[in-house]
């Protein structure tokens, strides 16, 4: 099975590789969320949602079951 | 007279466009509503030169100008619809130079509509500490338009920005980027069926409805719908629309290399240290816990000082008008009506001016979104977000201000449940109730060593409060037919001192818009109470005086117990008092008699009402609480005997009064936020119905 960004630890960077596309809200494109950008974990709330994220330079927040739906490649 | 342009603001939530906006307008500026919808607008004045003044108008805060909320729904409408009144000259887009990449999406695509195009670039004062530089004439070749450095919190490049408006005349309104390379043969035939319009207007119209349902407005390319091009399926139009959005970023990245420059070094990051604290799983929350105790240290205590001085002027103004001027019904419609009614508008001023100051502090310095942050993943089994938490936590000092408190939720179903449910919160208003209710009934005892019995009935009641706000949220999450946005993405603001200016100016616009908009509506339902109350036919009431004076001529009463007791023998006579008695059947099985029937009717205006009803009733002159509290207990219960407030009723009543929605002002903001009268009936009725059937199963079973 392969990453997500649910499964980033705290501080953890990561690439996009994809996403579903019918599942991924646009909104999350527009923020900067597109395959070949890279993602960082900064925090994240009690159950691991929502989730804290520096996705190509912006901070944004998303809940876990979105996080689930992008597929990452680890760093390192 | 000059002339006059339209100018419009735009630009992604957080770059600073309201505080640019207030810097431009400074107090020039209204707030109001869209016509139909409950999104807020902006305008204002802005004076360019000697011979040109432009009309300013600040749109709600958007990523792009592909729609999926009612918020970014007024943008596209606004840019689209070339006969709006408030089409702009010139579109100047708002961006924050630390997020230029993601802001500039948005400035791509308003610059493909072929509008006029002016690129702010905001917080240049930012730029020294984060070590960013910048081309700004190679920019503005690449673009093909003005680009404008400026800093909204110092003060810095404004009159530049309003002289580049002032030359709105060169600016290129040429396109950027090329989006029919996403399907060059679909975008052909749009181009041959439709030459005189721009590309990308026409593809916006198309894709518009896709990701949120349609608003009607009138609009030049409303055929277009119906039309042959909108054959594409749902799902390959949402493909086109990343495809456009990937080849947007295309354009930007190779855009930003050739003119930005950030030495990433030189950054200290404030943001990562604070939020390692502020979100951490305890201390983060043991710090919006003490936020959320001061927010209610000032709106309960502090603000009390300022409402004492309001009710007592009131009364003084009251009063003085009784005293000055000419007796007869006009003067006491002036000094029992309208007074009184003023008063009942401007008491609630304290508070909400305090709690929009702790809002707007909080907003403005970015902590709100980790309050969102922190609580969404609770809040989210109810059917809100982390959203609401600000709202349902307000509406316990007042739902007045918790019910505009809302507007910060952009899903409009979240946000309505969050306004249906707010008023069940234990608000200021039911304490002294509550508090003379529970000293009549509990007794004062110990359990457990610490705890005192009546302090632990109170407590329950705010449990009861929070327990039937968070219940109906969930049940009206499932029953109400309106489709959500079905994601959650929230921006994480960059830590910042707020701007006094734009605090000031939020206290300002909230209060007005209260007192303008709730204000009418109080104002009215209390004259019609006072009619209901000061007016009644037949001999009881006409000759209210001479009756109670033959009634105790023989007891030797001082002046004022003669006029405690007209009062009371006139207000059981009038229309108010024709009412409790009717509806006292309604209230028996309750175990109320037709006098707290009529507390309870007076108390539909405000709940704090109930005491001094009762205390006009029971003829206590003051509505001092140690003297009515004895009256209460000597009252008996006319068919059961025994007191009238015992254990059963006691609780009935408290019960009554935790879910009962028995606030005008609050139904008068809910008509104001929801832009209907339907909302605030269906709360009315709904909140009352269940209040009854509490109050009945109490006392049916404890009695
Ligand atoms: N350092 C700095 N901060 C600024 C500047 N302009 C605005 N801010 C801050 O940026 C934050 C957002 O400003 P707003 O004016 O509320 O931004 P907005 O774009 O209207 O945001 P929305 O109302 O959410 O759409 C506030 O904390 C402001 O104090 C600036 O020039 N420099």
């Amino acid at each position: 099975m392969s990453d997500t960004i649910a499964h980033l630890k705290r501080g953890e960077q990561a690439t996009i590789v994809s996403f579903n596309e019918e599942q991924v809200p646009l909104k999350l494109l527009e923020m900067g969320c597109l395959p070949g950008n890279v993602v960082m974990m900064m925090e994240s709330a009690p159950f691991q949602d929502p989730i804290y994220l520096n996705i190509n330079g912006t901070y944004l927040a998303i809940r876990r079951e979105t996080a689930q739906q992008i597929i990452v490649k680890r760093h390192g | 007279m000059g002339k006059s342009i339209n100018v419009s603001l735009i630009g992604n939530p957080n770059t600073g466009k309201t505080s640019l906006f207030n810097r431009l307008t400074g107090l020039n500026q209204k707030v109001g509503n869209y016509p139909g919808i409950t999104v807020e607008k902006k305008e204002g004045i802005c004076k360019l030169d000697r011979s040109l003044k432009a009309h300013i108008l600040d749109l709600p805060g958007t990523y792009s100008l592909n729609t999926s909320s009612l918020d970014e729904s007024v943008v596209v409408e606004t840019l689209l619809n070339k006969n709006s009144k408030d089409y702009p000259d010139v579109a100047v887009v708002v961006s924050d130079i630390e997020n230029l990449k993601r802001n500039l999406l948005l400035f791509t695509q308003i610059k493909d509509l072929e509008i006029p195009t002016i690129l702010v670039i905001n917080m240049a004062d930012r730029m020294q500490r984060k070590a960013i530089s910048l081309d700004i004439e190679l920019m503005e070749q690449e673009l093909n338009t003005r680009v404008v450095l400026v800093s909204a919190r110092k003060n810095i490049g404004v009159d530049d920005l309003k002289k580049a408006i002032s030359e709105y005349k060169n600016l290129k309104s040429v396109p950027c980027v090329n989006a029919s390379t996403i399907d060059p043969e679909y975008f052909e035939t749009l181009r041959k069926a439709y030459p005189k319009q721009s590309i990308y207007k026409l593809w916006l119209v198309i894709t518009q409805d896709v990701n949120f349902g349609k608003i009607d407005r009138n609009r030049d390319l409303e055929d277009l719908k119906s039309s042959s091009f909108a054959v594409k399926s749902e799902s390959d139009l949402k493909k086109m629309q990343h495809k456009e959005t990937v080849v947007r970023y295309q354009f930007i990245n190779s855009l930003l290399t050739k003119v930005l420059n950030v030495d990433k070094s030189q950054a200290k990051d404030l943001r990562t240290r604070l939020d390692r604290v502020l979100l951490h799983k305890v201390w983060g929350y043991l710090i919006f816990f003490v936020i959320l105790l001061l927010i209610f240290q000032a709106i309960y205590d502090w603000s009390t000082y300022p409402m004492d001085w309001i009710d007592t002027f009131f009364a003084k103004a009251s009063s003085w008008a009784q005293t000055s001027l000419p007796e007869g019904p006009f003067t006491d419609l002036i000094s029992e009506g309208i007074i009184p009614g003023l008063g009942g508008i401007v008491i609630f001023i304290p508070q909400i001016a305090f709690l929009f100051l702790f809002i707007a502090i909080l907003e403005e310095s970015g902590y709100m979104s980790r309050v969102v942050f922190l609580m969404d993943h609770i809040m989210k089994k109810f059917g809100l977000s982390g959203k609401s938490v600000v709202p349902l936590v307000s509406g316990t000092a007042c739902a007045i201000p918790a019910v505009m408190a809302t507007r910060n939720i952009e899903d409009w179903k979240e946000r309505l449940i969050t306004i249906l449910v707010v008023p069940f919160t234990t608000c200021s208003a039911r304490l002294p109730v509550y508090l003379i209710i529970i000293a009549l009934v509990i007794p004062e005892q110990e359990v457990w060593w610490i705890f005192n019995m009546q302090g632990l009935t109170l407590m329950l009641l705010y449990m009861l409060g929070f327990g039937a706000a968070i219940f109906s949220a969930w049940v009206l999450n499932k029953i109400l037919p309106i489709k959500r946005k079905a994601f959650f993405v929230m921006e994480m603001p960059a830590y910042k001192l707020p701007m006094l200016k734009n605090v000031g100016i939020t206290v300002l616009e909230k209060t007005k818009s209260f007192v303008l908009g709730a204000g009418k509506i109080i104002m009215a339902i209390s004259v019609i109470l006072w009619l209901l109350a000061s007016h009644g036919i037949g001999e009881q009431f006409t000759n209210a005086e001479e009756i109670v004076k033959e009634q105790y001529a023989s007891q030797n009463l001082s002046e004022e117990e003669l006029t405690n007791k007209i009062a009371s023998q006139q207000l059981e006579h009038s229309f108010i008092g024709y009412i409790g008695k009717g509806i006292e059947p309604a209230v028996r099985p309750l175990g109320y008699d037709w006098k707290i029937g009529i507390a309870i009717v007076s108390s539909f205006a405000a709940r704090e009402v109930f005491v001094g009803t009762l205390a006009t009733i029971y003829s206590v002159g003051s509505d001092e609480e140690e003297t009515i509290k004895n009256r209460m207990r000597a009252e008996v219960n006319p068919i059961l005997g025994g007191p009238l407030f015992n254990f059963a009723s006691g609780i009935s009543l408290l019960l009554f009064y935790a879910f009962a929605m028995q606030c005008m002002s609050t139904l008068a903001i809910v008509k104001r936020e929801t832009n209907s009268w339907k909302w605030p009936a269906i709360q009315f009725t709904a909140m009352t119905v269940i209040a009854y059937f509490a109050a009945l199963a109490a006392y049916q079973i404890l009695k």
